[in-house]
């Protein structure tokens, strides 16, 4: 505090007048790479487009048809039921190995290197790996990933939690070992079962790092695209009586990219406003997911 | 020793900003050169090599810039779309079917009248927009069908002559696959359902159908908006065959994996559907290979020769300037004409449609040309109307990946709803 009023008058007056050319830098990073784009993005979904640079101006054409469209809506379900299987999935069994890897076993670091590893393999690559090593298994039984929507829906989750388990064990191991010894001391001394520590102290203690990872594994879920991309690309269809496909395994963002690249000139608008749509409803189940977890959470 | 460290992450700071800046300014350079300079966007990575090549030798004859960028394999309408957005776009693009003429038109120039159509010596590979205009012609020309190892045949106890019609290609496709064992060899190399390889027959195998239908109607010059379906039982002629007569059994075909080239390469296999690019490497190794056409039950198919036609097809760039779209058009007859150039093209694409170019070397080409003379029909590429193609065609997949697992008449009627209903469906779509 001192230092602050010594110093104070001769430092405070140079440095914030600078204060833009420390800020200016990550303001006009942040402006050319998030800031514009977004406002061009939800411009461009009122607009009819080949090219971006000129637009034609249709107004809420875009999303009537994106809320028609039954592939959105189906992707819509099945994303819906993948990102809440899977943030079931990731957090119970990535806790679980936490749990375990932080009761001092011989080789947790080993193991904690190994479970975090499939998380540095692109998630193409990954969808790849994994749909020889289904089918693999699945040729045994006469069927495949891409033909059987339930297996497609089990293999990606199946995919995913392989591949985030690990990272979300990292977070949980560190919530874990901040966990204060003196209390955990206190409710032994106090007689308190190994369960009724488990959910009255280690729980409320490690509630930051739920937050953390359910707002992780959820957003995770309902972005999912390279994995769904490479794995099943939306196989199997189901044909219409009126000829259109509905994709059964194609999730929100995989319909979204098959909107803007598969279909021609006109659809690009809908891609674009269906691209707005998802963003609200991504950022609206992640804050409302933040608003409940964070409620739950405990001062130390 | 702290305000070092400062220094020298500032440093790199700014040289990344500065970096950043310069490789944009080094892009949009050669736009600005009074005489013009071309960028060609081109959509066939196998080609890129020679074309890098050809590029260079006309910048080192003439002076003038030519820059081409190959689209990674199948991203080239997302390549184009984005390139066509930047300051200095493609001066020379692609436009290979109906679907990307209604898309691109506003965006390209009209070339009749112009220095390159004077050279082509067909019109059979033009591609006109709704309102008529000349939006794009072939710089060259392919052929598919099926490939054909005759010296497996000849083991086998067949020769080609055989074969003549879809009841006589049959009867040796049986044969030859019933004594594969014996033989060590199948007739049909793996026809997997996978993007690398379903083409084969959502893009070319449909092609029967689209052609007879489109015979039938007397030609089609826009994408009709329903499809008649007329010819599906001898679709599934032919892909029953393949898929039943082959290297890899039909269930195992949806996520791919096996090597269909490969296969003919090493004579595992006796037919291979594919198409005249094929050819140098197919003849490193079976340089008697030769092609037939897709032989399918149709009355009268004694007389069929190879589908024949294009998706590459050049078109200019109206929006660009003046003094490039000029410089394109010299670098493009000049592709055409030159000796040596038109030698390099035409030994990678196969042949070229123009008065001037080098004579093909292909032995497809040489198999089409044979039909034609014998006064076989052509069966011309009405695949390239498909509407929504990507659309389409995963659709395809979907069913046929269903009906690959378990051939009931259940699953072909949905292989049918993709393929005709699915087709004035995505019409819809498309002309919304």
């Amino acid at each position: 505090m001192k230092r602050k009023i010594t110093g104070g008058y001769t430092l405070k007056a140079p440095m914030q007048r600078c204060s833009w050319l420390f800020m200016g830098p990550v303001v006009a990073a942040f402006i050319i790479g998030f800031v514009w784009p977004f406002i061009q993005g939800i411009y461009l979904s009122f607009c009819k487009f080949q090219l971006i640079s000129d637009a034609q101006f249709i107004g809420f054409d875009n999303y009537k048809t994106a809320l028609a469209d039954a592939s959105f809506r189906h992707a819509f379900g099945f994303t819906a039921l993948f990102a809440i299987v899977s943030l079931i999935l990731i957090n119970v069994i990535a806790f679980a190995v936490a749990y375990a890897l932080t009761q001092g076993i011989k080789g947790s670091n080993l193991f904690r290197t190994v479970f975090f590893m499939p998380n540095l393999i692109g998630g193409i690559v990954l969808g790849y790996i994994w749909s020889m090593i289904f089918d693999g298994i699945l040729q045994r039984f006469g069927t495949s990933i891409l033909l059987d929507s339930k297996l497609g829906f089990w293999g990606l989750v199946i995919l995913i939690a392989w591949q985030q388990i690990g990272y979300m064990m990292i977070i949980y191991i560190a919530g874990l070992q901040a966990v204060p010894e003196d209390m955990l001391e206190a409710a032994k001394i106090d007689g308190a079962s190994r369960w009724q520590t488990f959910f009255k102290v280690t729980i409320p203690n490690v509630m930051p790092s739920i937050t953390i990872c359910t707002f992780l594994s959820l957003t995770n879920g309902f972005k999912l695209f390279d994995q769904n991309l490479a794995l099943t690309a939306g196989q199997p269809f189901t044909i219409g009586p009126d000829g259109l496909p509905v994709k059964q395994t194609e999730m929100l963002a995989l319909n979204i990219y098959n909107t803007f690249y598969g279909q021609n000139s006109s659809s690009t608008g809908v891609a674009q406003a269906k691209a707005v749509l998802f963003f609200i409803l991504v950022a609206a189940i992640g804050l409302i997911q933040l608003y409940y977890t964070r409620r739950k959470e405990v001062q130390q | 020793m702290k305000k070092t460290l400062s220094f020298i992450l500032a440093a790199v700071l700014c040289m990344g900003m500065l970096s950043a800046c310069g490789s944009s300014n080094s892009e949009a350079a050669p736009a600005d050169t009074a005489t013009g300079s071309v960028y060609w966007l081109n959509f066939k990575p196998e080609s890129d090599e020679v074309l890098q090549d050809i590029a260079k030798m006309y910048t080192d004859e003439t002076g003038v810039p030519v820059k081409v960028v190959t689209a990674a394999s199948g991203t080239y309408s997302q390549t184009l779309n984005s390139e066509m957005d930047k300051s200095a776009p493609p001066t020379l693009f692609v436009i290979g079917n109906q679907a990307g003429a209604k898309d691109w038109a506003d965006y390209a120039l009209d070339l009749a009248g112009t220095p390159i159509e004077a050279e082509l010596n067909t019109d059979a590979y033009n591609i006109y927009s709704e309102d008529g205009k000349l939006v794009s012609i072939g710089y060259c020309y392919e052929s598919y069908g099926i490939i054909v190892n005759p010296d497996l045949l000849e083991k086998a106890g067949h020769s080609l002559d055989e074969i003549t019609n879809f009841e006589t290609l049959k009867a040796v496709v049986e044969d030859i696959h019933s004594r594969a064992g014996e033989l060590g060899f199948d007739a049909f190399s793996s026809c997997d359902m996978d993007s690398s390889s379903s083409w084969r027959f959502t893009g070319h195998m449909a092609n029967l159908e689209y052609f007879y239908e489109e015979r039938d109607d007397g030609g089609w010059t826009e994408c009709p908006a329903e499809l008649k379906g007329t010819y599906m039982e001898n679709f599934k002629n032919l892909y029953d065959l393949c898929i039943n007569n082959s290297t890899v059994a039909p269930t195992e075909l949806a996520t791919g994996g096996h090597d269909s080239e490969a296969e003919f390469k090493e004579g595992k296999a006796a037919f291979f559907v594919n198409g005249s690019w094929e050819f140098p490497a197919v003849s490193e190794t079976v340089p008697n290979a030769t092609m037939i056409p897709y032989y399918c039950g149709v009355e009268g198919e004694e007389k069929a020769g190879l589908n024949c036609g294009t998706e590459n097809c050049w078109a200019i760039n109206s929006k660009a300037s003046e003094a490039d779209q000029k410089a394109t058009m010299d670098f493009m007859v000049w592709c055409v004409t030159d000796p040596e150039a038109s030698r390099m093209l035409v030994d990678s694409f196969g042949v070229m449609p123009y008065k001037s170019a080098a004579e093909s070397t292909n032995g497809f080409l040489a198999a089409a040309n044979e039909y034609s003379n014998n006064g076989c029909y052509v069966m011309d590429w009405a695949t390239n109307y498909q509407p929504n193609v990507d659309d389409y065609r995963a659709a395809l997949v979907a069913a046929l990946n269903q009906y690959n697992a378990d051939q009931s008449d259940a699953n072909w009627a949905t292989v049918e709803t993709a393929f005709v209903q699915g087709w004035g469906a995505q019409y819809k779509l498309a002309n919304g």
